[in-house]
């Protein structure tokens, strides 16, 4: 059955009006979990607020089981859902000077879009970096290519590299979650704030 | 602790569905820093179409019969601005403010917060999306390149939150 748009049971015609609404859902829950604070969001690297653990994990788990149940009751066809290619490097590298840009700014690209939608004016200088470090990279594109390109390993999925089935691999990242949990919970009882 | 924000499990479980519908419909995840790529490829294309032609970079997303502001996750960026001011507004929380440590100033915020902004716009590029794109949407279809971007993003931040400690405790 699923996914709709690429298997046209839907008419591509309609994906960007069934993007808008998706991003309705996107933005609304991320400023009702509280992504629209930077002191919220900050606070998962000082353990006083640990949202972004819970909310983050949660998300991701929920989606990944979501998409296994699908696929089990022949309601999604996994061949036909888009995963991201593997370039170790830049992976690597790109998160890197991302997580920096984090704890700096306090801010990711999706939160700062939420943040500012309700008139966090941090937010949106922050988005006018982005705009400035995208801008930065196009130009300097031709000197990053090839650590940009290095590494690549093609659509790999991590089941797949471990050699272990999809469901396993998922009941693994809900343990690590669980314990993860537990800590973030323990670490804002240790680190107490009041609520921003 | 008291909160007035939504239940972050709950907010999760929420969030978790909203990336399966979009898993579900058009058959992929969510993103954000590539809604903001499109509009600085269209911009710099207004600005200088020759250049776009000519650039390794640009090239790819100008050109006839392709229109970078017809895509997918800048009608989805769009969304998240209406979602976002309408739990905003539902919640009493629609205010023009600058957020920041009292112990820090105003103009200190903001320089943080555009310098943050400038590397995490080029990292986003560098690492092939940001926290919802690459990490998020791809730990969600178990990709390797989602759980290395969450591991590098999240650790990064954590190794340099030291350094950085003064701008928010």
């Amino acid at each position: 059955m699923g996914p709709l748009v690429p298997q046209e049971i839907i008419s591509a015609s309609w994906n960007l009006f069934i993007a808008f609404g998706i991003g309705i859902g996107f933005g609304f829950v991320l400023e009702q979990a509280g992504f629209s604070s930077s002191r919220k969001l900050a606070g998962m690297f000082y353990g006083y607020d640990t949202v972004v653990l819970k909310v983050f994990f949660t998300g991701a788990i929920t989606a990944m089981l979501g998409l296994l149940f699908f696929s089990l009751f022949g309601w999604i066809d996994l061949s036909l859902i888009y995963v991201n290619p593997t370039f170790l490097w830049s992976a690597i590298g790109g998160g890197v000077i991302m997580g920096a840009g984090f704890i700096i700014g306090g801010f990711c690209p999706g939160t700062s879009v939420c943040a500012a939608a309700i008139g966090k004016i941090d937010a949106m200088v922050f988005i006018g970096g982005i705009f400035l470090g995208i801008f930065f990279f196009a130009e300097g594109y031709p000197l990053i290519k090839d650590f940009y390109m290095a590494g690549s390993f093609g659509p790999i999925k991590i089941s797949d590299f471990f050699g272990i089935s999809g469901g396993v691999m998922a009941f693994l990242v809900i343990i690590a979650a669980l314990v993860m949990f537990k800590l973030g919970e323990l670490a804002e009882k240790k680190w107490p704030r009041e609520e921003y | 602790m008291k909160t007035k924000y939504m239940n972050p499990y709950l907010a999760g479980v929420l969030l978790g569905l909203v990336l399966l519908m979009a898993f579900f419909f058009s058959g992929r995840g969510l993103g954000a820093s590539g809604a903001v790529k499109s509009v600085v490829v269209s911009a710099v294309d207004i600005v200088a179409p020759e250049h776009t032609a000519n650039s390794a970079y640009y090239s790819k997303y100008v050109g006839e019969g392709k229109s970078p502001m017809k895509s997918w996750l800048v009608f989805e960026m769009i969304g998240v601005l209406v979602g976002g001011f309408l739990s905003g507004a539902l919640a009493g929380r629609l205010k023009w403010k600058v957020e920041h440590f009292p112990g820090i100033t105003v103009n200190r915020r903001l320089i943080f917060a555009a310098m943050g902004g400038i590397l995490f716009g080029f990292g986003s590029q560098l690492g092939r999306g940001c926290t919802s794109g690459s990490a998020l949407s791809g730990m969600a279809s178990l990709s390797v390149a989602g759980f290395v971007s969450m591991m590098a993003i999240f650790g990064t931040a954590f190794v340099l939150a030291y350094f950085f400690r003064k701008n928010w405790i």
